[in-house]
């Protein structure tokens, strides 16, 4: 029962990190590797304001949250615009060296001690029992229910918003997308902005959870795997590929080796690849467009 | 994209075209750098070999990369993985059954031929971005082998290696010829009809089948060859080292080694070299600009992440002005040293 429970946290934070994996790679088709590291800036963002605004949770939580977003959008007007059109390997590689960068910035302006944002807050993370012996921590809890959110308001914002069709529509075709008069420069910006939110938020409730350190960026890219898993275009895929993930990896560590924690993703990931490239639920012809 | 060159200069035949210095000005120069690397373990101090040795050192992996990713066209992000497989051969080798160089460098060159050939093996079916996973995974599998066998072995610190030569002046020799040979080689595979099928399948696969270019063989050579090269590149890093430890083969290498590769510029050897110079060197130049602004002793604990911002936003620099890398700049000098006081661009490019 306790596991059924750990693999529903680790689901929940996988799934809540490869939702942004997928935003920008089905809106832009760029594979951003810079996404730990613009996980953790949320996390940083949230201990940094709320030694701000030490009275106000509530207040903190939000600035951080509309901090994540405007990295976000940043990251695209400032550096992703300007690889459009570029190759493959050039995009890439821009999102890879820009997380070094990050990683280097954050360690100056943070530190390298491990921080607890949840205290700064005043609240503590209380243990709560479920059914039978189970129990799961607060932030657990509302990571699971964030994650829920998140996908819920996710499909809807796709499937009913004006927004969400725009971004639907970028990314099947692009060049018709442009020419029925929908700003492709807005629509990847927003892609940006909502990815590093829910990445960011990933990062708040973990940080929340487990402190912030380093090894952070390590649970962001184990996030990949997830996405990639369930087919880089498909948020219902990222789901599966996320619960397939964190359940291998949770039986795996307690049953056979704790030190296989790391390469299990990646285990899993390799196997999709040679059986099925486009994932659970990918599209198929993306293969040739890349 | 050649070099640009004075008029009257013609190649009139086959063996001229592909030959690898064709004219005097070049075999001048090419004898004068031959004479000022054989000088130079003799004038330099034991800082300035060290950093020659790791240029050296890391230009070997640097050029393998390159015909894998600047010639071929194909992503890998496992480079790390790969030295530490070579690495890890030698120190595994050397631990249990004590044996000798002339045993782990073919095993290491043999262990990366076979990681070559089953990671070129997907290489087949998927492009771009899949490929560059399929390597990361890579990547993070090499380094859990090596951390069990470290823990199960009780190495917990990392595998302590006796190397043959201790001399660095032995040491930069031995590098020296490694390098010098995988840069031959490299040229030698590049002007022979597997270079070209390798830039075929980068320019466009389909265009290359249709040429009778045998695309999968053209893939699985590329790999196989590259990862060797490499692996022996890391049998030699760990017995200049004399010591293999999984921590030594982070992510972070990898980015390095795919900097060298960019910063250098894609598709050419001697951008391979200058690259590797740049990224073995950056570190230093970094340590030695916070010292000449008085920042060390603030800074000294977190200079890793210095590096990291630093080298970050020089590689996004290079991305967004100058993707041909160092290459790019070094022939617009040349045109223009050549085409001095006029200041027309040469024409065709």
């Amino acid at each position: 029962m306790q596991l059924a429970v750990n693999i529903a946290v680790l689901a929940a934070i996988y799934a809540l990190i490869a939702c942004g994996y997928v935003l920008i790679y089905r809106t832009s088709r760029v594979l951003s590797l810079a996404h730990g590291e613009l996980m953790m800036l949320g996390a940083y963002g949230l201990a940094a304001t709320a030694s701000l605004f030490g009275g106000h949770p509530l207040i903190a939580i939000a600035a951080s949250a509309v901090l994540a977003l405007t990295v976000g959008v940043l990251v695209y007007v400032m550096l992703m615009r300007r690889m459009t059109g570029e190759s493959v390997l050039a995009a890439v590689l821009t999102t890879i060296a820009l997380g070094i960068l990050l990683r280097g910035l954050m360690i100056l302006m943070f530190g390298t001690q491990t921080q607890y944002p949840l205290q700064q807050l005043g609240w503590t993370n209380a243990s709560l029992p479920v059914g039978a012996g189970a129990r799961i921590s607060a932030a657990g809890l509302v990571l699971v229910a964030g994650t829920a959110t998140v996908y819920l308001g996710l499909f809807a914002f796709l499937r009913l918003t004006r927004w969400g069709i725009r971004m639907r529509a970028a990314g099947q075709n692009p060049l018709l997308a442009a020419q029925r008069g929908i700003r492709l420069h807005g629509v990847y910006a927003l892609a940006w902005g909502l990815a590093t939110f829910t990445g960011g938020m990933a990062g708040m409730l973990i940080a929340c959870d487990a402190g912030i350190e380093a090894t952070l960026v390590t649970i962001g890219l184990k996030a990949f795997p997830a996405a990639l898993v369930g087919g880089l275009d498909s948020l219902l895929g990222a789901l599966a590929g996320s619960v397939i993930i964190a359940a291998a990896e949770v039986l795996l560590i307690n049953y056979v080796d704790p030190l296989l924690s790391d390469v299990v993703p990646f285990f899993v990931l390799l196997a999709m690849l040679i059986l099925r490239p486009w994932g659970l639920c990918g599209t198929r012809e993306e293969l040739d467009r890349v | 994209m050649s070099t640009p060159r004075s008029s009257g200069y013609f190649r009139t035949s086959y063996e001229r075209d592909a030959a690898l210095v064709d004219t005097r000005t070049q075999k001048a120069w090419l004898g004068v750098l031959a004479i000022a690397l054989t000088a130079l373990p003799f004038l330099a101090g034991s800082f300035t070999l060290d950093l020659a040795n790791q240029v050296l050192l890391f230009s070997i992996g640097a050029v393998a990369l390159m015909l894998l990713t600047g010639y071929a066209g194909q992503i890998s992000l496992g480079h790390a993985g790969l030295l530490a497989a070579g690495a890890f051969t030698t120190g595994v080798l050397f631990k249990e059954f004590a044996a000798p160089v002339w045993v782990t460098l073919p095993a290491s060159a043999a262990v990366g031929a076979l990681i070559g050939l089953v990671f070129g093996l997907p290489s087949l079916r998927l492009r771009g971005l899949y490929l560059a996973v399929s390597t990361l995974a890579l990547h993070f599998m090499v380094i859990h082998a090596g951390q069990e066998y470290e823990t199960r072995r009780g190495f917990s610190t990392g595998v302590v290696i006796d190397a043959p030569i201790s001399d660095p002046r032995a040491w930069y020799f031995v590098l020296l010829a490694a390098s010098v040979a995988t840069i031959l080689l490299s040229l030698n595979l590049l002007r022979s009809r597997t270079g070209r099928a390798w830039r075929a399948i980068h320019g466009r696969e389909a265009v290359a089948a249709a040429l009778g270019i045998n695309v999968h063989w053209a893939k699985l050579s590329v790999f196989v060859i590259s990862c060797t090269l490499t692996s022996v590149a890391g049998c030699l890093f760990a017995y200049y080292r004399g010591f293999v430890s999984a921590e030594a083969f982070s992510l972070f290498l990898t980015i390095q080694y795919v900097a060298a590769v960019i910063i250098g510029g894609i598709g050419s050897i001697l951008g391979a070299v200058l690259g590797t110079v740049f990224v073995v060197l950056f570190p230093y130049a970094i340590e030695a600009a916070m010292a000449l602004l008085g920042l060390t002793g603030r800074l000294s604990s977190v200079i890793f992440a210095v590096n990291y911002a630093s080298f970050g936003l020089v590689m996004i620099l290079f991305l967004l002005l100058e993707p041909q890398g160092l290459v790019g700049i070094w022939r617009r000098v040349q045109a223009w040293l050549l085409l001095w006081p006029f200041k027309q661009k040469p024409l065709g490019k």
